[in-house]
């Protein structure tokens, strides 16, 4: 644990430590940079037994996983949630917006779903296609480099399908589909809705010492103790602990803003400790805000000083702006053919071993954004909320619903592994009204502004989720299913979650050419301070119809080169 | 060399250095069967640790509660040929801990109990727990079958169906109940595939090219290299 007191001028604080921040740190620290890492949660290491989750029984939690503490679940690894008690956000009314905060080492990247998807070609010039959005300052052949950089450091399996706007990569082979997912395959094959290896990073093969390889439990929103999984804290930052870098970790502690010199140069950082709730300041030559898209914004928007009066990085007006998260949208079905299970071990990876890229092309169709499709289902380990409605599905086999005593054992038995379902997660168009601002009058605990959301969904994304909830039902049908539940109508937005609850939102702290318009360059440098970058998701021009985490490391990535090449030429 | 590197190195050393712990050591199945394989740890941190211990020490259900909930619990799950019943897998005790713990159960339940001891003693003079099995089974008949209820007993039917809800996710949770379903997982192993007799249970089968594509499980441990074009050589 690093001195709070500290008198010690870092070359580099890196603010936050999950996929951006920790990646920033692994380049920085090789280079022989002397960094602080500055993060809001507590440590966190998966190993530790007294952390660990992996491997527990449901019933080694008195609420039997309930999520009425942690809102995956017990056993998942997030600490936080949509609501923090003492952090609260506020949302201009009429609007919505769910925001999801995990404050410990290692940040988000402890629970995702591991799925690693590239952008693809299009997904940089999206406006040059179909006039909507903006074009990003760099395209594929930009990132592709550091996207092969990133698979091979950190591994991910996936095959190689030659698609055009699903750009290859250097892959783990994926594991073998799950009957299930054999039901999928076949179903949607007969509707003409392509299926392809999922792409997730989980190792399925070795791909160094340090780490180990997956033993298939199916639990890595628990995090992974062999570390067979991607997390920022056990494949980037231990990693470079362990190789010598000179890192010093602050924990539990928030930071509050940048401070600035007469030049507008950044000169440090200033932060609250939680553990005695003081304030402290770290002096640094060079400032990387990880914080996540919103929380960097926001620290961004707290920075204000005579140089930078609307904030660090706002001379534009533009910090907090296009907000965007992935659209999200779900159905289940209950499978007749899967009743009666011949009972194995199918935990296989955590989550999905098969998935759909987006396949259609919009020109033909009434939205103009893509979105992929992930499929679940299987034997799981029961947890809170197993056994509900235990019989509801017999009204689908002429069988009678509800009863007591030994039928609801064979019931059970019965439907278990029966139920299967698809997430859609679409694009939803970055627009400047969608947005995260300083709320004029709320503080947090820490006597902090906090955000004001102000977020819509517009025709674009309400249209897409009617077609994800067409494609479900094609897809369900085909697999002999009985579609559970209502097809949700217009009322409904068409069955589209709430802004936010995705955990894919970008867009904060756009990066583009022209200062008026943008945050940072194209190397997430701010343009209104050279010392000072983002590499969160808060750059993204357009979010693609894709997970972030992929493109979050791969940017990291380059502008961690980017500040190194920089220092060596002494241009910051 | 910090906690972080000790605890690293064994257990790379132990699960992940290319030999995974065998899936049927004799030891931690019997410790399995007999629900002793925990540490008494989920990782908590210090606040939901002190959450927890606050909600252990209050109380909700009183004495006449408690004993109602025993008596549908093996109501709604008796024990079989084979496994025991939900009192056997200590139900009671996680319905008590539950509706402390999510407080939105609470009213529903306690509303509920009174309303089954108000039919009871309408029906039969005395309270639901006091009744013979025969009189209690006539009652649950009313309200344990949603499709055929009386209006009537709406209030009665919602209750029942978050009275089973609870019993049956108490016990499926339950060491006993999860032998009881036979669940295989939440153990290391190397998942290859459904094995060939569900496959042709199902109809089914791989595509060669698929399959061809899948992860060699034999050469698992070997650390992966590519060539220029991203093509895995080993």
């Amino acid at each position: 644990m690093a001195n709070k007191n500290s008198t010690k001028v870092y070359d580099v604080i890196i603010v936050g430590s999950g996929a951006g921040g920790g990646m920033a740190t692994k380049v920085l620290s090789e280079a022989g940079l002397q960094i602080a890492v500055v993060e809001a949660g507590p440590y966190f290491d998966p190993a530790d037994p007294a952390q660990r989750t992996q491997m527990k029984w449901p019933y080694e939690s008195p609420r039997r996983g309930a999520s009425s503490q942690r809102p995956f679940g017990d056993f998942d690894s997030a600490y936080g949630g949509w609501e923090i008690e003492g952090e609260p956000y506020t949302r201009v009314p009429g609007t919505k917006f769910d925001w999801f905060r995990s404050h410990m080492l290692g940040g988000r990247t402890n629970h995702w779903g591991r799925i690693s998807l590239r952008f693809g070609p299009n997904d940089f010039k999206h406006k040059s296609i179909d006039g909507l959005g903006d074009d990003w300052p760099i395209g594929y052949d930009d990132v592709k480099p550091y996207y092969d950089k990133v698979d091979k450091l950190i591994g991910v399996f996936g095959t190689k399908e030659n698609l055009p706007n699903e750009p290859d990569g250097y892959f783990l082979p994926p594991p073998k589909p799950r009957l299930h997912e054999l039901y999928f395959i076949k179903g949607s094959k007969k509707v003409g809705v392509p299926v392809i290896p999922a792409r997730m990073s989980m190792l399925t093969k070795k791909i160094n010492n340090d780490r180990g390889v997956c033993f298939y439990c199916g639990q890595c929103s628990r995090g992974c103790s062999v570390y067979a999984d991607f997390s920022a804290g056990t494949c980037l930052i231990f990693p470079a602990q362990k190789a010598g870098g000179q890192i010093d970790l602050y924990v539990n502690s928030v930071v509050r803003e940048v401070v600035t010199n007469d030049e507008g140069k950044a000169t440090g950082v200033t932060y609250i400790s939680k553990d005695d709730r003081q304030e402290y300041a770290l002096k640094g030559k060079i400032v990387v805000l990880a914080a996540s898209a919103c929380s960097s914004a926001r620290i961004l928007l707290n920075s204000k000083s005579k140089q930078h009066p609307n904030g660090l990085g706002n001379s534009s007006g533009m910090v907090g702006k296009y907000l965007h998260d992935s659209t999200g949208a779900s159905r289940a079905a209950f499978i007749p053919a899967l009743m009666n299970r011949d009972i194995y071990n199918e935990d296989g990876v955590g989550g999905m071993h098969i998935y759909t890229p987006w396949w259609l092309d919009n020109r033909k169709l009434d939205f103009p954004r893509g979105y992929h499709l992930e499929m679940w289902g299987g034997m799981g380990m029961p947890s809170y909320g197993f056994g509900f409605n235990v019989n509801d599905l017999n009204k689908h086999i002429g069988e009678k619903v509800g009863g007591y005593g030994d039928r609801l054992r064979a019931d059970v038995k019965k439907f278990y592994g029966s139920v299967v379902g698809i997430s859609g997660r679409g694009e939803c168009i970055a627009r400047e009204n969608n947005y995260c601002e300083l709320d004029p009058e709320v503080v947090d605990e820490f006597g902090v502004p906090v955000l004001r959301f102000n977020y819509t969904w517009t025709e674009h994304e309400r249209l897409q989720a009617k077609h994800m909830h067409n494609t479900f039902e094609e897809i369900l049908d085909a697999m002999g299913g009985k579609i559970l539940g209502d097809k949700p109508g217009k009322e409904d937005d068409f069955g589209l979650l709430a802004p936010g609850r995705i955990i894919h939102e970008v867009g904060t702290t756009r990066m583009g050419n022209d200062p008026n318009k943008s945050v940072t360059n194209a190397y997430e440098q701010l343009h209104d301070a050279d010392n000072v970058f983002v590499v969160d998701g808060g750059p993204f021009v357009s979010q693609a119809d894709k997970n972030p985490t992929w493109t979050i490391l791969a940017l990291a990535w380059r502008t961690s080169d980017y500040i190194i090449e920089q220092l060596r030429k002494r241009n910051i | 060399m910090d906690r972080r590197d000790t605890i690293k190195t064994m257990l790379v050393g132990s699960l992940a250095g290319g030999i995974i712990l065998s899936a049927c050591q004799p030891d931690a199945d019997e410790k399995k069967k007999s629900g002793e394989d925990s540490d008494g740890q989920y990782g908590r941190t210090e606040k939901e640790k002190a959450h927890d211990l606050k909600v252990m020490g209050e109380t909700f259900f009183n004495e006449h509660e408690v004993a109602t909930i025993a008596v549908l619990c093996d109501l709604i799950l008796p024990a079989s040929a084979s496994a025991g019943s939900a009192v056997d897998a200590g139900v009671p005790e996680f319905i008590s801990f539950i509706a402390r713990d999510i407080q939105s159960h609470q009213l529903p339940l306690r509303g509920g109990m009174m309303w089954l001891d108000h039919e009871a003693t309408k029906r039969f003079s005395q309270a639901f727990i006091l009744c013979s099995v025969d009189q209690q089974k006539q009652l649950l008949d009313t309200i344990a079958y949603p499709e055929d209820a009386s209006p009537e007993s709406a209030q009665g039917v919602k209750f029942f169906n978050l009275m089973r809800n609870l019993v049956l996710t108490g016990y499926y949770t339950s060491r006993m109940g999860i032998d009881d379903l036979g669940y295989q997982g939440n153990t290391p192993n190397t998942w290859d595939g459904v094995p060939d007799t569900v496959l042709s249970k199902h109809g089914l089968a791989y595509e060669q090219e698929w399959l061809a594509k899948c992860i060699d499980q034999e050469k698992r441990a070997v650390i992966a290299e590519w060539d220029a074009e991203g093509n895995l050589v080993n």
